[in-house]
């Protein structure tokens, strides 16, 4: 009896470090929690262009994440990209003339959208559009610009 | 009629067949579940040492790999990330199921092997007690509780190992380490696709182990090839069934 009762005692201490280290990594090193919750509201946006922004990015206001992007997809009439943000509930007072750019963190970082808040005294609500927009800077086109500028600085004095 | 190619597509429905058999033992019944927890015990307490020791140098490895190749992009700071993904995912199951195989699988199969050998599983059925029930199903089932706790202790580990390394030798940030796990790695996706594919692993080892124990021959040659068979199959078997869960899954 003796015996089993060590045994039992053993499985036990397992199984309850077993769960602890579930529980400690499903908390301390997974996005548990940290997600948007549920409490979250949708607005949207057009853009000419998102650049590489995918779907999850963060949504950023001042720097800090506020929520993320919940789905790009392209308007079949107007063929801009509308993305659709979420939001998280407790910031629930943003502006509705809001602007939203599309940024990049960092010279090689991942795009994010970034939101800078507005004068309006109305607040954002759900399914509301964000109308002022700037999009993602194509690398590529910006310097195709410098280049065809620089060249015409030139010709003209 | 048996044609000796025949023979591997028995085996397999034979296995297939004990599988069902130890599926259909199952009953909600306390002396069952205390017998599932007394072997939760020999196969996975006492394969807890070995794992975390294992884990503890696979975290600080790849903290070391991550960080010597992340430098060269200034990108350090993601180690973490780099860690704690391919942790969750693919490592952590997968090397704690082929540790568990080479541990508690074989423990499982010789024992049972010896006790055909020993003519005791005989015994059980002239006495109307079934051995599938009775031998097989708590190590199967031990197998299926006990694999995901030992991957978990296996990634805490690893994760400490990383800190250790990344943190205490190489000097990166601690608070730029945790934020990158806590806001990179998605619960969802990254730790529960893991802890499911740990229990799929743990039931396919101990069950391997368990059918390697039955299917042997009553002689001691019989039990060492048992054993052998086991991690062999096991082994191939957990990285087959990880690429089709993984493929399937994201």
């Amino acid at each position: 009896m003796r015996a089993n009762y060590k045994v039992e005692l053993a499985a036990g201490v397992f199984l309850l470090l077993g769960l602890g280290a579930l529980l400690w990594l499903a908390t301390q090193a997974t996005d548990y929690g940290r997600e948007v919750g549920r409490e979250a509201y949708t607005v949207s946006a057009r853009f000419t262009n998102v650049g590489d922004l995918r779907e999850r990015a963060p949504v950023k206001i001042a720097g800090v994440p506020v929520g993320l992007v919940d789905e790009i997809e392209v308007d079949p009439v107007t063929f801009e990209a509308v993305v659709r943000l979420r939001i998280d509930q407790r910031f629930n007072d943003v502006p509705n003339d809001t602007s939203a750019s599309i940024l990049t963190s960092g010279v090689l970082g991942d795009r994010y959208v970034g939101l800078e808040p507005g004068g309006s005294p109305d607040a954002l609500v759900d399914g509301d559009e964000l109308l002022l927009t700037q999009s993602a800077v194509v690398l590529e086109q910006l310097i195709s610009k410098f280049l065809f500028n620089a060249g015409g600085d030139k010709e003209e004095p | 009629m048996s044609a000796r190619w025949l023979e591997p597509v028995a085996t397999a429905g034979r296995a297939g067949l004990f599988t069902l058999q130890m599926l259909a033992a199952i009953r909600p019944s306390m002396k069952q579940a205390g017998e599932t927890l007394r072997q939760a015990y020999l196969v996975g307490a006492r394969s807890l040492i070995i794992i975390m020791i294992c884990g503890f140098f696979v975290g600080m490895v790849l903290a070391l790999q991550a960080i010597n190749a992340l430098a060269q992009f200034g990108a350090a700071d993601q180690v973490s990330l780099l860690v704690g993904k391919s942790l969750f995912r693919e490592l952590g199951p997968v090397l704690t199921a082929l540790l568990f195989a080479g541990r508690a699988g074989t423990a499982i199969a010789a024992e049972i092997g010896l006790m055909k050998a020993t003519g005791q599983i005989d015994a059980m059925e002239l006495m109307a007690i079934d051995p599938v029930e009775r031998v097989a199903l708590p190590r199967f089932l031990a197998g299926l509780i006990s694999v995901p706790l030992l991957t978990a202790m296996f990634s805490a580990m690893a994760i400490l190992g990383a800190v250790v390394f990344a943190i205490g030798v190489m000097g990166l940030d601690a608070g730029v380490f945790w934020s990158k796990l806590q806001t990179g790695v998605r619960f969802g996706e990254d730790f529960m696709g893991g802890i499911w594919k740990s229990v799929a692993f743990g039931g396919l080892v101990s069950g391997t182990a368990a059918w390697y124990g039955f299917s042997a021959r009553p002689t001691g040659a019989g039990v060492a090839t048992a054993t052998t068979n086991t991690v062999v199959i096991s082994s191939v078997l957990v990285l087959v069934i990880d690429f089709i869960m993984t493929s399937f899954f994201t």
